[in-house]
Order: structure tokens, then sequence, then C-alpha cells
């Protein structure tokens, strides 16, 4: 079982002026395998460095995560990751791009190959192996950013806004392609995102975070990933539960703003 | 010939150019308010023009298109030459080209003198008798001076001999107004156009005359040769002013100098004699005359020059239009150009230096400008095997023996491999001037980038390195290189080492510097990718930092590559034996113009080429620049 476990987890950065700023603050959740979790919030109120932690960039003040027994202490291939803008190495092809994992793991090239191919088919960019990275659209880049992470057979896959960046059409298509990834490869996900729709539809779990000090706010349990499976997610969108749920994080994400607001102006 | 085609082609391509540009221009929507920057792009045609009216601009300034289209022009300017040489003693008497005669201009200088004289006295402690007998002195020398002036005390004799010289110049102005002036032909002709023909050996013209024309001015000038010479020995030493100057010299001579008053006294008064003895020698001189009786001369040569210049005809136009800038200068022997024409050497002459000097058996100093020489693989590659390797063999270097024989063993053999003391296959190195120079500088880039790069990358990602080397750097750095140079040359010799090393530290820096923008630059989101794919520190730093770090090195060695080049040039100059600074330096001190802007073309050129080929590169190596 490789379950990701975090215990009180706390992280306080030292600021220019030489205060202190708690950017989360004693988190704790349990993440069990082959779920998907997605993390809301209002700007600034520490999802990023929730995820740079799970994913080994920075360490925690106090407190640790664990994924399966093993506590995390740095980068590590059981966790890939996926960033906002592909962060693709723009100098090689896209296969290159897709095997860099394998390569520095000093793998066969032959069986190497094998799994670009097929995983350039999963994502559906078959027969784009030998295409330079900088010529590819904002949407296949990201699909070579997935196909990257993916190659490594993570346990967890870390997804920092990995859609915030493409356009209404492209994110849509995007959208069922983590969910087909999700459900054929069975990983453990865990999405950062911007968009209340797209944490509603991407998320079987979703915590909502609130700023100052970081925190989780309020967890849900959805079914709209499971039925994202099988229906057209524009309908689901539509449906009156989505829509329901929909306005009570916005109104609540809404409060949290107001009232960021406020401190910003009483202070 | 050549030239001249090429300079109407180039005309007609200016021209063209420009009337193809305005063409195009009238079918373009023009932004009513500012430029349209789209109208910035292409225009190949403005190139056309703009090389166009560089190499017209050379060509006609350099007088190269002036000597293509008359050839002869300058060597009958130069026979023209010659008679305004040989009329230049009489001329110089004359307000012609000054503002004032000659005559008058020597009376106002000596008068100015005597007033200055005569202020002195009245300022000095003399006892009263010899002030008065001084100043009588001074009066009568200024009544000498003022009787040179007088036409009544001119001799007769004298007067006649400036009319005979005005009688002989207006007879010499109307021969050469005459067509069958001079009435026998040239009889040195056959000889005159054997002569190497103008620019074939050096800016010199051919100084005899090879014309009809020139014929003429070069006759006339020996006719005024004489007459010069005559007008020369003419003085105006009448009867009437010879006794007045030998009266007053007698008087000066008489005058005692009373040597009781005490030394400083004593000491002025000679001084003041020694004074007045300089100025009668001035007036003795006898070329004062009385301004009516040169008039004459003086017409006659207005008249002369009136003549000579209606004679020259088209030969002035192609003076002021063809041969702009300049004059052509007859000296005793040789003629030859001045201004442009000097230091602005014609393109054509330039190209036939360059033509010259390539062929390798010429070269430049004995070494071909650039060229390759046939050497043993052994000798060429003997550089990279390190000497001390036959050490390192056991056993010993043999000694001979009583016989005298020099031994050989396995040691030696060693020695001789490493010193490519060994036959071997013959291969063809480059050599040359231009070699030598490139050579250098790839040398020194070579070493500035492999050394460079990885300090600058290191310094880019760790605090330490970053400390650690930056002041050592950056406190070398805005040293010019040539203040090095002095200092690095002492150490390392003057041969390739030193040149090396210094460029090596002006291509350090730099890419020190650009290895360290492009390492910090890198986006924190590619090094965490990697890092979470599983790459380690040293794979981070091989596949994702240096490559992103590409185009800032990139552009770091377009940019060193230039400075080097320059930097190169002058340490070449200070010392050394090959080069092309070395060509030019020697071309200075011998003032050979042609070699100096040959060289000065091939460095652009070549630089040109440097940076083309580096462009090449960046375009091959970084098609992803700022597309990331």
């Amino acid at each position: 079982m490789s379950d990701l476990v975090a215990d009180k987890v706390n992280m306080v950065f030292n600021t220019k002026g030489g205060g202190t700023v708690h950017a989360l603050k004693d988190i704790s959740f349990t993440l069990k395998e082959g779920e998907l979790l997605s993390v809301l919030g209002p700007s600034g109120c520490g999802k990023t460095t929730l995820l740079n932690i799970i994913a080994g960039f920075n360490r925690p003040t106090g407190g640790s995560f664990y994924l399966g027994d093993e506590e995390i202490s740095g980068p590590g291939l059981n966790r890939g990751m996926v960033f906002q803008q592909g962060a693709l190495f723009e100098w090689l092809t896209v296969a290159e791009n897709v095997n860099f994992g394998l390569r520095m793991k000093g793998s066969d090239k032959k069986e190497t190959a094998k799994k670009v191919e097929e995983w350039l088919e999963i994502v559906g960019l078959q027969g784009f192996g030998n295409t330079p990275t900088y010529q590819l659209s904002g949407g296949m880049q990201q699909r070579v950013a997935l196909a990257r992470c993916l190659i490594n057979d993570p346990d967890l896959i870390l997804m920092d806004e990995p859609l915030g960046a493409l356009d209404a059409l492209t994110r849509e298509k995007m959208q069922t392609l983590v969910l087909k990834i999700w459900k054929e490869t069975g990983k453990t996900i865990m999405i950062i995102t911007h968009s209340v729709e797209e944490a509603l539809l991407l998320g079987e779990r979703l915590f909502v975070m609130a700023p100052r000090p970081g925190r989780l706010h309020k967890e849900y349990r959805l079914p709209f990933a499971e039925q994202g499976l099988t229906t057209d997610p524009r309908e689901i969108k539509n449906s009156a539960q989505f829509t329901e749920v929909r306005e009570e994080i916005l109104t609540m994400i809404w409060d949290m703003e107001e009232e960021i607001m406020g401190k910003t102006d009483a202070a | 010939m050549i030239v001249g085609i090429l300079f109407i082609v180039l005309i007609c391509l200016l021209i063209g150019a420009i009337i193809y540009g305005r063409r195009l221009v009238r079918t373009e929507v023009t932004d009513a308010v500012f430029g349209n920057p789209t109208r910035a792009l292409g225009g190949w045609h403005w190139i056309v023009a703009g090389v166009s009216s560089i190499l017209i601009i050379w060509l006609y300034f350099s007088w190269d298109a002036g000597r293509a289209f008359f050839p002869r022009a300058a060597n009958e300017l130069c026979q023209v030459a010659k008679l305004n040489r040989t009329a230049n003693p009489i001329r110089s008497a004359f307000p012609l080209e000054d503002r004032l005669l000659r005559g008058t201009a020597l009376l106002e200088r000596d008068y100015g003198q005597i007033d200055l004289l005569d202020s002195r006295l009245a300022n000095t402690n003399f006892n009263d008798a010899d002030r008065e007998e001084l100043q009588a002195i001074i009066s009568e020398m200024r009544d000498t001076l003022s009787a040179q002036a007088d036409p009544k005390l001119m001799d007769p004799d004298t007067a006649g001999k400036l009319d005979d010289v005005a009688i002989r110049i207006n007879e010499l102005a109307k021969n050469i107004a005459d067509d069958n002036y001079p009435s026998e032909p040239d009889p040195d002709r056959e000889k005159a156009l054997q002569q190497p023909a103008w620019g074939a050996t050096s800016t010199e013209i051919p100084p005899m005359p090879m014309t009809d024309l020139g014929y003429k001015f070069a006759k006339a000038s020996e006719v005024m040769d004489t007459i010069s010479k005559d007008f020369s020995k003419i003085r105006n030493n009448g009867e009437a002013i010879t006794a007045k100057l030998e009266a007053l010299k007698a008087r000066y001579k008489g005058f005692e100098i009373d040597e009781t008053e005490g030394e400083d006294i004593t000491a002025e008064r000679k001084d003041l004699v020694k004074q007045i003895e300089k100025i009668y020698r001035r007036i003795d001189d006898g070329k004062i005359f009385p301004s009516a009786m040169t008039k004459s001369v003086e017409d006659a040569l207005i008249n002369l020059d009136d003549v000579q210049k209606s004679e020259q005809g088209s030969l002035r136009l192609i003076d002021i239009f063809a041969l702009p800038g300049g004059d052509i200068l007859a000296g005793n022997r040789a003629c030859s150009e001045q201004g442009s024409g000097r230091w602005l050497p014609k393109p054509s002459d330039t190209l036939n230096t360059f033509v010259k000097m390539a062929d390798p058996e010429i070269g430049y100093k004995g070494i071909p400008l650039l060229w390759y020489e046939m050497k043993p693989v052994g000798q060429v590659f003997e550089i990279l095997i390190p000497d001390w390797i036959a050490n390192l063999v056991p056993g010993e270097y043999p000694r001979h023996d009583d016989e005298g024989t020099v031994l050989t063993n396995f040691k030696t053999k060693v020695y001789n491999f490493a010193t490519g003391n060994y036959k071997s296959l013959m291969i063809p190195v480059p050599i040359g001037h231009i070699w030598d120079s490139m050579m250098r500088v790839l040398a020194g880039l070579f070493f500035g980038i492999i050394l460079g790069v990885p300090l600058g990358l290191y310094m880019g990602l760790s605090r330490f390195a970053k400390g650690f080397f930056d002041p050592l750097i950056e406190l070398y750095r805005p040293i010019p290189p040539l203040a090095w140079a002095p200092l690095i040359l002492t150490i390392f010799g003057i041969q390739d080492d030193g040149k090396i090393f210094l460029l090596f530290m002006v291509a350090f820096a730099i890419m020190v510097i650009s290895a360290r923008t492009g390492a910090t630059g890198t986006q924190l989101s590619k090094i965490h990718a990697a890092h979470s794919l599983g790459a380690s520190k040293f794979q981070i730093i091989r596949k994702v930092i240096l490559p992103n770090s590409l185009p800032e090195i990139l552009t770091g060695i377009r940019i060193a590559i230039g400075v080097c080049w320059g930097t190169l040039v002058a340490a070449e100059m200070l010392a050394g034996t090959t080069g092309i600074g070395f060509v030019e330096n020697v071309a200075r001190k011998q003032s050979d113009y042609e070699i100096i802007w040959m060289t000065i073309l091939l460095l652009g050129l070549l630089g040109l080429l440097f940076d083309l080929v580096m462009r090449f590169i960046i375009h091959r190596t970084i098609p992803w620049r700022g597309k990331g």
C-alpha cells in the first residue's frame, strides 16, 4: 500500500522584513492509493507549497509526509510532477523529452523507444516523436509533460495547475485525458487548480484550503470524476448537483477573498 | 580600362537601385503619423546602393577613376606643374598669391625694426653724445631704406634688366599660345613613352612629357627656369644707393664704444651696434625696388598665367573634376601625387598589392598570407605528447662509448617519438600571416570556452563559487586587454604563447559572464522537473542547465571573437614576426598605404566571416531560442 499520509505538516517562511509567514498549518490527511484529489483555494493559501513539499523540493518546518512507509525527504521517482507551463526541455524533441527520465537512469534503448511509442499513443501524440518541442502548441506540450511523467511509472502524480495556461476547449479535452489516465493506470493523482469547475470535475476528493495560515478548510467527496469516465463532462457540468456544489464553493472562496481584502485594508 | 568600366557599372547600379527603391515605395502604404516598421524589412537594393556609393567615392577620391579615364592627364599636369615651379621665384616677388608686394613687405618689416631700435635707444642710460650719434645713424638708415623705393635714384641699368625679364616672359607667353611651339618635335619622345605608366610602380607619375601639350609646357618650363634665375640676380644697387649704403656703413663702424660706464651699459651699446649691422645687411640685399619699376614684370607674369591656363584647356577641367582634392607636384626630378591621392590608395592598386602578396612565393617578409606546407605528421602532433614521458621509461639515456659512437636504446626511441623526431607521413599544414592570426584567436577562444563555461556555470549555481571568483574576475575584466599586453608579452615571449594567453584572458572573462548569466536564467521548474524525473546533480547541469545556457554562451562566443580579433591585431602590432597586425605595423613604418588599407579590409572581411559562421552555428544549434 502506498497511501500518502500527511502528519501535522507545518511550513513557516522567514520574510525579508524579519517576520514569519505561516504558509501551512497542521495539515493532516490521508490519500488512499488510487484516489484522485483536487486542491482548491484562493491565491496565497499554500497550495503550491504543499505540492512542492510532497514532491520533495522543499522540506517542511514541522511534521512530515509519508508515501507508503517511507518519509518524504527529497525528490524521488515514486512521485511524478507536471508543471503549469510544461517545463519541457525545448532543445529536445518530443521523444527525447518523454524518455528523459529513462535516459537518466540508463535504461535499455530499445525498451525505452517502445515505451515512448506507447505513452505517446496514450496521450494522443503518436507520430510526433521527432518534432522539436518548441514547435508544439500549449495543449500538446502538456500532453508531452504528462507522458514524460507517467513513463517513469510513479506511485503518485502531482499536478501544479497543469491546465491553467490552456484555452477552454483544449482544457476540456485535457480534463478528459486526465480522467482517462486515472482510470486506466489507477494512479494516485493530486491536482492543484484555480478553477472551481475543474476541481469539481477532476476531484474524487476535493480539499478547499484557506489562507493565513494555510490550512485545510473543508473536504468534499464528489461523484463527478466517476461520472466523467462515462459521461460527457459538459453534461455533468450542467447537472443540478454540480451547479449546487459549485455555487457553494464559489461563495466560500469569495468570502475568504473578501476577508483577505478586508484584512489588507485594515492593515 | 577595367576600373573605368567598373566605375560606370557602379554608377548605373547606384542609379538603378535608387530608381527601383523609389518605385517599390510607391506601392507601399505609409503610416500617416510615423513610419511603418515593416518598411525597414528587406531592401537588398539599398545594400547595392550603399556598396556602390562607397566604391564610387573610393574610386573617385583616390583618383582611380580619373586615372582610368584620363591616363595621360597626370603626366601633362606634371609638365604644367614644372612651369609653375620654375616661375615661383618671380611669382613670390608679387602679390599674386600673397597680399603684399615683396618689396612692400620688406620695407614694412625693416621700418618696424628700425622703430623698435629707436624706442629702445630712448630708454637707455647712454650719455647724450652717444645717444645723439646713434639716433643720427638710425635716421640715416631709415633714409637709406626709403631711398631704395625712389625711382629717381634707381640705376637705369637695373631698370633695363627688369624690363628685359618682362619682355622675355611675354615672349614665352606668346610662344605658349602658339600652336607650333616648340618648333622641333620632342627628341626624347620614344624614351618618354617607355616610362613605367602612372601607378605601375607607385603613386609617382612618369616625369618626362609623353604628349605634345606636355612637351610644350616642359619646354616652356626650361625657358622659365633661366628667366627666373636671371631675375633672382637683379639687385637694386645703383650708384646713388651704393654711395648711401657705404656712408652708412662707415658711420656705424666709426662709432666708438665707450667701455668706461660699467659692464651692462657697454654690453647694451655693443648689442645696439650689432642690431644696426643686422638691419644694414638686409638693406644691402637690394631686393626692394620702386613699385612702379616692377609693374611690367608683374603684368607679364599675369599674362603668362592667363595664357598657360587657357592653353591647358580641358586639362584644367580634368584636374578639377576627375582628380579632386589634391595636386600634382613637380619636384626637381619626379612628379608625385599629393592630397587624397597619397593616403587614400586606389582600389585597383590595393587589389594588385593583395594579389601580389597572395602569391605564396612572394607573401610579405618571406611569409605567405595564407598557404600550406608539407610537414610530417609526427611533428604536427608532437605538441600533444609531453616530452617527459620518455623520462618515465625505466633505465638511463645512453652515453657515447669510447669510440665516440652515439648509442640508442628504448628510452631514446620513446624520446624521439615524443618529440616527433621520426619518419612519418607528410600532410599539408596551413601557414601564413592570416592563418597565424586566425589560429591565435581560435586557440585563445578555445581555452577561454573550455575553462570559462564550466566556471561560469558553477558560479551561476553555487553561492560559494559566485562569491569566491566574482571579485577576481570582475577585477581583471574591466582592464583593457592591451594594458596586460606588455606584462604578458614579457612573461610569455613575443611568440604565439603570449598572444594566445592574452586572448584567453579576454575570452575567459566574457565566457564566464555569459555562461553565468545563462545558468542563472534557468527556470526553476525545469530543474525541478529534471530532478523529479530522477536526474542526478551532474546530469541536471549537463542536460538541463548547459543546453538552457547555450543562447547566452553562443552570444558570448560571438562577442568574444570580436573582442579577441581587435585585441590580437593590437598585440601583433606591439610585438611579433607574423600575423595581419604585424603586416600592418611594418607597412605603417614604411608609409605603404596600399598594404595598410589591404590589411584593414582583410581584417574587416575576416571578422565578417567569423560572425557569419557564428550566426550560422547559432541558427543551427538553438532554433528554439526564445520559444521555451
